[in-house]
């Protein structure tokens, strides 16, 4: 019995904790069929929150991805002073919450806030529209690649790249044909992460975006507005999206990682 | 291409790695770095590869200053003690990569690739993963990479240090063969005094961030230029004052002018030669070496008084105080 203990709490605990509450989402948006479904997610306002989610996403992901192999290398390679703020403050926005995000958002492009003044002035619409909420979502999701690619480049040691350069390759050779493949499946599993973090965020994006249908309303906004108006097959259908997303996602990698480095 | 070093110093912090070193390596030449850890060797090694820039001093390739070259200009061939292999490429792409970077033809790629191959004896082995190799098996796929873009200097760091005996005594000989073949000026650091002797055919000893003395194998051992390069360089004992190598005590059963009392300790037979552990009147241990049939005349025993005496002493005459 003993020897089954640790798997059966691991096992119960995703079940009450994750499976369970899934589980009735998937069960509560089939209860009437399929086609209550399918009107919920067709509606013009769940197409729009579905493409402005996708759009967010495909701004701060790639960002993120970009700046997060970039710091990591500087927190692993580089010695420089400030080294140590840097390493903190990639860790800010798991710390603050969503919701302060927000609010700190709000009142630098606000009407009267620092930059919100000048764009103001020339005619440009940070908050309450797309700008904003693409803000607030690359701001909340900055850690989870460098956090991945970090310790995989202090593992990897930088002899393999010392060897490229005496054999002759630049700078940007010796990234892209040692250290990027080393360090792949590090930079995969931060891109999951942080586009499942850009697909479920709501907080900050809740403060900044004005939560207009049909305009700025993102899926999770759009799943809490369904649930407040009584309109509770629309919430689930919606919910439903956003949860098959990430569950593909997470699929998708799974499958593309070889079998050996599947750990 | 010749190597010259002119008066290098590296610190790190507090650390000096490297003290002002000076040191010329001739084109064609075989040569070691021999020295403890600690005493600058990969330092040195490093900064005429280019992977550490020297705080002063310079360092001249071909007669050429390449104190501020970046590694890849250099045209240095680098092998690393844990062979730094692209756990992601084959072995074949690993050889190949100096040339893919260089974006030759690949005509030419897969000949040179071949050649390389063959040279190390790992055609068979073109399309494992360094991981499906053993460690001497890497080590001489790290040979190849290095070799492949035709570098003008190969630079080893400490390369059989991580082998067993065995495959280390067979790595070396083929480092001699393949020298002698493709005479490539060829530099490598080595902690092991025997590896040095029986591989180079020249050596600088380094202690301490300084160099102690460059000759060759056979000068080093007859006329080492300080203490510690005697010490460093075969076993040295010091009898009554002078310095004396084992192989030069004479073992004799009456006191004799130079000699001193001594009292054996343990006898070891080695195969055609004796090792004779001693102790002098201070408690100072001592090796003597004698064949076979010296000890069997000597009829010898453990805990007997006998009287050492040096039948030769080194010169150590540049000894530093």
């Amino acid at each position: 019995m003993r020897r089954f203990l640790p798997r059966v709490v691991a096992l119960g605990y995703l079940l009450v904790v994750l499976l369970a509450p899934l589980g009735m989402v998937f069960y509560r948006t089939f209860q009437h069929g399929a086609a209550p479904v399918w009107t919920a997610i067709s509606s013009p306002e769940a197409v729009h929150a579905f493409e402005l989610t996708l759009l967010v996403t495909a701004i701060a992901v790639p960002l993120n991805t970009v700046f997060g192999i970039c710091a990591a290398f500087a927190i692993v390679r580089r010695r420089f002073p400030g080294k140590g703020l840097l390493n903190a403050f990639i860790d800010l926005p798991l710390a603050i919450s969503p919701v302060v995000v927000g609010l700190s958002l709000y009142l630098l492009y606000g009407r009267t806030g620092w930059f919100g003044s000048w764009l103001t002035a020339h005619g440009i619409q940070v908050l309450f529209a797309w700008p904003a909420i693409a803000l607030a979502t690359v701001f909340v999701s900055v850690p989870f690649v460098a956090r991945e690619v970090v310790p995989t480049l202090r593992e990897l040691g930088d002899d393999q790249e010392q060897a490229a350069r005496t054999l002759g390759a630049s700078g940007w050779q010796t990234f892209r044909r040692v250290t990027l493949p080393s360090i792949r499946w590090a930079v995969v599993y931060g891109v999951v992460l942080t586009t499942a973090r850009c697909l479920g965020e709501y907080g900050a994006v809740a403060i900044v975006s004005g939560r207009v249908a049909g305009k700025t309303e993102t899926m999770t906004l759009l799943v809490d507005d369904d649930y407040q108006n009584f309109d509770l097959s629309g919430a689930y259908a919606a919910a439903l999206v956003l949860a098959a997303i990430a569950v593909v996602v997470l699929v998708v990698m799974t499958l593309t990682k070889p079998k050996e480095e599947a750990a | 291409m010749s190597i010259e070093i002119r008066h290098v110093t590296k610190r790190f912090g507090d650390f000096t790695a490297v003290d002002d070193v000076s040191l010329e390596v001739a084109s064609g030449s075989l040569t070691a770095l021999l020295g403890p850890s600690g005493s600058g060797k990969s330092t040195l090694l490093r900064i005429v590869a280019g992977l550490e820039f020297p705080d002063c001093g310079e360092v001249l390739l071909s007669g050429r200053d390449a104190t501020g070259l970046a590694p890849q200009k250099r045209e240095v061939g680098f092998v690393f003690q844990h062979y730094a292999a692209f756990k992601h490429m084959t072995v074949r792409d690993n050889v190949a990569f100096g040339l893919r970077v260089r974006k030759r033809p690949k005509a030419e790629i897969a000949a040179r690739v071949d050649e390389l191959l063959t040279l190390v004896g790992l055609q068979a082995y073109a399309k494992r993963y360094p991981a499906q190799l053993s460690g001497g098996q890497r080590q001489r796929m790290a040979l190849a990479r290095a070799l492949a873009p035709k570098p003008r200097v190969l630079l080893l760091d400490e390369p059989f240090g991580a082998l067993d005996a065995r495959v280390r005594a067979e790595l070396r000989d083929w480092l001699r063969r393949l020298h002698e073949e493709v005479h490539v000026t060829t530099v490598f650091v080595t902690h092991d005094q025997e590896e040095a002797m029986e591989v180079a055919d020249r050596v600088a000893v380094l202690n301490e961030g300084r160099l102690e003395q460059v000759a060759s194998p056979l000068e080093l051992y007859d006329e080492p230029a300080s203490e510690f390069v005697m010490r460093f360089v075969g076993d040295a004992h010091r009898i009554g004052g002078r310095l004396v190598r084992p192989y030069e005590i004479a073992l004799e059963r009456e006191p004799d002018d130079g000699a001193v009392e001594v009292e054996v300790e343990r006898i070891r037979v080695l195969g055609a030669e004796a090792r004779i552990d001693l102790v002098d009147g201070s408690g100072a241990p001592l090796v003597a070496r004698l064949r076979r049939d010296e000890l069997e005349q000597l009829g010898l025993e453990r805990g007997e008084i006998l009287w050492a005496r040096p039948e030769r002493a080194l010169a150590a005459t540049a000894a530093r105080p």
